[in-house]
């Protein structure tokens, strides 16, 4: 089968997930919990992405566990994203660089 | 307009930067999968996604079926979905529906992040702002890690991995601070998801994503709905 077929099939796919409820849906919620999931979701979202995956994301987890201590604590002291951002993966560089 | 086109352009540089080293990685995958830089260019162009485009590299480079690639996709990708419809929550009338249409493109677990911290609604011209450094960090850094793997020393290209992690945290600790709830919401979902990862292997981290994410803003909702006055943060 050709490539091609393949990549519109999946661009076609991942497309239409993103579409469909972003398009369709116009109302405001008026439901005081829904809102209040609404409210939580991208916490919670946030959170099961980067637990416990960041500390897979270095390929080497002592790194990864030293980036991310450093994250949480310029992240506590609410730096900017790119700033938290570059942190971490500087300072797992030069953990790495030490041990 | 232009202002908040600018707003969102510079928010979403730090996003660009993580991408190109995520899609770096990738380009070199499709690379040793006997996929072109063409192609791999062509992929990261028209799907904008790093779970689901690893996955659908895997099978086309195992000639699966075209139902094997659809349901992957689904499963992976559907935690847009829920996104999307979050996101709804948060448009300003400016969201024509041509809008509507086009933007859905650039939803994605990170610009997605950015867009519902926002105070306030976010414009149309904004979330096309933020769209525009990303799609360029990822497609550029496709075909940079797919025409060669040796652009930067493995050590560095390593840990530029931790680099979209590193901005996650940036918006949740913050927010965790200010609110104890929030800061339940985020150890809910945590432990949820090590939970699924070490004792469910078998689900996927798409689906891993949403499970724990529901549970923790179900429960959080039902123990601490929000006031009116916290919504718009």
């Amino acid at each position: 089968m050709s490539i091609i077929i393949y990549i519109a099939v999946m661009a076609g796919v991942t497309y239409l997930i993103r579409m469909i409820p972003f398009a369709a849906f116009r109302k405001q919620i008026k439901s005081r919990f829904v809102k209040s999931i609404l409210y939580y979701l991208p916490y919670a979202v946030l959170a099961a992405m980067t637990v416990p995956a960041i500390f897979y994301s270095t390929g080497n987890i002592k790194s990864a566990v030293v980036g991310t201590v450093v994250a949480v604590v310029i992240a506590f002291f609410e730096k900017p994203l790119i700033i938290v951002a570059l942190a971490a993966a500087a300072s797992g560089l030069i953990a790495d660089l030490i041990i | 307009m232009q202002k908040e086109f600018k707003k969102g352009f510079s928010d979403g540089i730090p996003i660009g930067l993580g991408y190109f080293s995520v899609s770096f990685g990738f380009g070199i995958l499709a690379m040793s999968s006997r996929i072109s830089a063409f192609f791999a260019w062509l992929i990261s162009a028209t799907n904008l996604t790093s779970a689901g485009q690893v996955a659908g590299v895997e099978i086309i480079a195992a000639s699966g079926t075209l139902v094997e690639m659809v349901l992957t996709q689904l499963v992976i990708n559907l935690r847009y979905s829920l996104m999307g419809f979050s996101l709804t929550q948060k448009l300003d009338s400016s969201f024509t529906t041509p809008k509507r249409l086009l933007l859905a493109f650039g939803i994605t677990d990170e610009i997605y992040a950015v867009a519902i911290s926002q105070k306030g609604k976010i414009t149309a011209s904004y979330m096309a702002g933020l769209i525009v450094i990303p799609f360029i960090g990822w497609t550029s850094g496709t075909v940079a890690g797919a025409l060669t793997n040796q652009l930067l020393p493995e050590i560095i290209a390593n840990n530029m991995g931790i680099l979209l992690y590193g901005m996650f945290i940036a918006i949740f600790i913050p927010a965790a601070k200010k609110s104890k709830a929030v800061l339940f919401a985020v150890i809910i979902s945590a432990a949820v998801s090590v939970l699924l990862k070490y004792f469910f292997p078998f689900i996927s981290s798409g689906f891993s994503v949403i499970i724990s994410a529901v549970v923790a803003a179900v429960i959080c909702a039902a123990l601490f709905p929000v006031k009116e006055e916290e919504e718009e943060l």
